[in-house]
């Protein structure tokens, strides 16, 4: 047979193609549920690492995380809880970014070994490459971080990609995201600079202008709609839920 | 088994006919992915992986693969064995599979793996293609790594995410160089390199 006639090459691409296609299929397919479970595991990771918890090896990790998860919970932008039912607010897709007024903001409840409530909301945005993420854990006063976590898909390494790391992140404890009562978030800007809000301020990372500003628009856009959930949490610091733990110490 | 043609076919790429030093390729990746020497060693890994079985699957289909549409088969072979490689890792090893991110994708646009295809793979039976794919992937990997060790050391103070250079130094003025980070210091790094090999090098030097 001819190798170069019109047939045999179109013929030739058809087959190799039909063929390849349904090979990486299968594969995909008899991966997808390892897949699913790894993803699921290291946000689990990411959400324990905002709380300052470790997880010995990560065959742990979904153990120590029911453990300390008490509760998910779904507000709306006005504070108010539309639900809480299980794993409601793991399962957000923070990718969705639907219109304020719809937008259901996940919040994840979490009871601490000393007893202390704490609260993580979710944050999504993008950076130089790709999207970033992270977890923000809050005091359950509303306003003081407690611990964060930020991730990326491909954010160059050394540079940007240093959002991940224990330092950067270490940053964030104890801000304050209400000054005298007016919810202005956090910024991340660069050493020096004054945040003409009067929002409390991060260090950004030098070398890593748009990652960090990535950061910055990141908190700006994910904790804002959360200022009616947080003013409540500050007026009442145990928000009640159907399914509410009752021993939680509260605090003074 | 190994004939002096297929010693050739694996060693030569070791140094005298090195992908990176001598034939210029693969410097994209080798520049991005050598910040720190754990992902330089995955990103080595998984070429030798994808480089050795494309040529082995192209040099048993070189017979019938139809010359006009050549590059798209071989495109077609790299570009399922390197999603082959990235869903395995994203299912066995997750950790690294988010380091290494967009670069194992990159494979693909990887010069080596077509420059070998062509050169090699299209006119060689499978076993010296297979040396050849091994071969040209540790050579690929051996100056990964190297370049990786300086970049790491003096770019981080540390070697596979572990500090080396004492707090003593940095207490007494040592700084980190930032500038080993970024890709411009892995390119002069790698130029070093290509010196060194070529002043011992004799054969090798251009008039």
């Amino acid at each position: 047979m001819n190798k170069n006639s019109n047939t045999y090459q179109i013929l030739y691409a058809a087959v190799m193609v039909l063929l390849v296609g349904s090979v990486l299929a299968l594969i995909y397919m008899a991966l997808k549920p390892k897949q699913n479970e790894n993803i699921a595991n290291d946000t689990r990771k990411q959400i324990l690492s905002a709380l300052h918890i470790a997880a010995p090896d990560d065959s742990q990790v979904k153990e120590i995380y029911e453990k300390h998860i008490v509760q998910d919970l779904l507000v709306d932008y006005q504070g108010n809880i539309v639900d809480s039912a299980q794993n409601v607010a793991f399962d957000v897709n923070m990718k969705k970014n639907v219109k304020l007024a719809e937008r259901q903001l996940p919040v994840m409840k979490c009871k601490m070994d000393d007893g202390s409530v704490k609260y993580v909301l979710p944050v999504y945005g993008a950076g130089l490459w790709g999207p970033i993420w992270g977890y923000i854990a809050m005091n359950d006063d509303g306003n003081t971080v407690y611990g964060a976590n930020f991730s990326h898909e491909g954010e160059t390494p050394g540079l940007g990609a240093r959002i991940a790391d224990q330092d950067f992140q270490d940053l964030f404890r104890d801000k304050h995201l209400f000054q005298q009562g007016d919810f202005k978030g956090l910024v991340v800007l660069k050493k020096g600079q004054k945040s003409p809000t009067g929002a409390e301020q991060v260090d950004a990372l030098t070398g890593a202008t748009i990652t960090s500003r990535g950061v910055s628009d990141m908190l700006a856009d994910c904790l804002a709609p959360y200022e009616a959930f947080l003013k409540k949490l500050q007026d009442e610091p145990q928000v009640e839920v159907p399914g509410e733990i009752t021993n939680v110490v509260k605090p003074q | 088994m190994l004939s002096k043609k297929n010693k050739e076919a694996l060693f030569n790429p070791l140094s005298k006919d090195n992908p990176v030093l001598v034939q210029i390729l693969g410097i994209c990746s080798a520049l991005a992915v050598t910040a720190s020497l754990e992902p330089a060693i995955v990103m080595g890994i998984s070429v030798i992986a994808v480089l050795a079985f494309s040529n082995v699957i192209i040099s048993l289909l070189r017979k019938t693969i139809p010359t006009a549409i050549r590059i798209i088969v071989q495109l077609v072979v790299v570009a399922a064995l390197v999603i082959i490689v990235q869903q395995i890792l994203i299912a066995y090893n997750y950790d690294v599979s988010k380091q290494l991110s967009v670069f194992i994708g990159l494979i693909i646009t990887n010069c080596i793996l077509m420059g070998r295809l062509e050169a090699f793979a299209m006119h060689n039976s499978p076993w010296p293609s297979f040396l050849d794919g091994i071969g040209n992937g540790l050579g690929y990997t051996i100056i990964l790594v190297i370049v990786a060790f300086f970049r790491e050391l003096l770019g981080s103070g540390k070697l596979f995410g572990f500090q080396v250079v004492p707090q003593w130094c940095y207490d007494h003025g040592y700084e980190n160089n930032g500038l080993m980070i970024l890709a411009p210091m892995a390119l002069i790094t790698l130029g070093c390199i290509i010196w060194y090999h070529r002043a011992h090098n004799k054969e090798l030097q251009e008039d």
